[in-house]
């Protein structure tokens, strides 16, 4: 039996496209596990509405969000905390604005209150009176913008 | 040197896999879409110690604006005291309550905001505790300013002040 020596060596050739499909389907995957500043908002908030409010042009040197449930509880960086046990956490947040690069002092924070609008405004009264504790006095009542449809 | 005219192939795209990156590309954006609400602020300064206005050549002209609630938390009356005398406002419905509040404070930053004057005005808030946030709001919002016929909004006070109810 002759065996033919095979001279025309076919050079294979890998197929890309499952591999890019998978990286594509990883980063889908990825990006859609990160939620990106969803620390910052509590979707449960309903903020009130307003025709009024300016949209922030650009953003403070330092803030911190306090979002503001109708029970009272505020919600910051995604935990929870009751208004009289708020003091160490904005302790916190003055110390790193002071060692932040522009070194801002407790009274510049933005402090950004996002209450729900059947929040009792005692309870927004009382969590500012917290802030004014800690020598914060910059506020802004953030609401649901309804010049933008 | 001579070059031997080659056969015209035809080159076939493979359009499969091209279709699946589209589709690919597609799905991603679709899951990643997220309508975000423009939200906006409002300013409010409140030092904890007084401002001394007796030092300030021309002290702000203050407006001390009462809203008193009802038993559901909603918005029943609203008072304003110019420190003249104390007016109770008048409506019907919420939204006309609002809108005499605009009203007053549209008259008053025109006849004493007199741009060369330079005296500013105040509005302190002394609102009932349990008076629901977003009555809080839209009064804010109807000192803030009044939108116009042609759609442009007038600017009436700056400066907004809430009086500490924090212990009712």
């Amino acid at each position: 039996m002759k065996f033919k020596n095979k001279k025309d060596t076919e050079i294979l050739e890998g197929d890309l496209t499952p591999m890019i499909d998978m990286t594509f389907q990883l980063i889908a995957f990825f990006m859609l596990l990160i939620n990106f500043s969803e620390v910052d908002r509590a979707e449960e908030i309903t903020l009130p509405k307003s025709v009024l409010a300016t949209p922030p042009v650009e953003r403070p040197k330092y803030q911190v969000i306090l979002n503001l449930d109708p029970d009272g509880e505020v919600v910051f960086a995604g935990n929870g905390y009751d208004i009289s046990t708020l003091s160490p956490v904005l302790n916190q947040e003055i110390n790193n604005a002071g060692r932040s690069r522009d070194r801002v002092p407790a009274k510049d924070i933005a402090v950004i209150i996002r209450a729900h609008e059947d929040t009792p405004t005692g309870t927004v009264q009382r969590l500012i009176a917290k802030c004014q504790e800690e020598e914060m006095e910059n506020f802004k009542f953030r609401v649901k913008d309804e010049a933008y449809k | 040197m001579k070059y031997e005219p080659t056969e015209n192939e035809d080159i076939k795209l493979n359009m499969t896999s091209m279709i699946d990156i589209v589709f690919q590309l597609l799905v991603f954006f679709i899951l990643t879409f997220k309508v975000v609400v423009q939200e906006g602020d409002y300013n409010v300064r409140m030092p904890i110690a007084a401002v001394d206005t007796e030092s300030m050549d021309e002290p702000p002209e203050l407006i001390r604006v009462m809203l008193r609630a009802g038993e559901t938390g909603a918005i029943s009356t609203i008072e304003v005291d110019d420190e003249v005398e104390v007016e109770t406002l008048a409506g019907d419905t919420t939204a006309e309550l609002y809108a005499q509040l605009n009203d007053y404070i549209d008259a008053k930053v025109s006849a004493g905001n007199d741009p060369e004057s330079g005296v500013e005005t105040e509005v302190e808030f002394d609102i009932d505790s349990n008076l629901k946030y977003r009555f809080t709001v839209q009064a804010i919002e109807a000192v803030s300013g009044k939108q116009l016929a042609d759609g442009n909004v007038k600017k009436l006070v700056e400066n907004i002040k809430l009086k500490d109810n924090s212990q009712q």
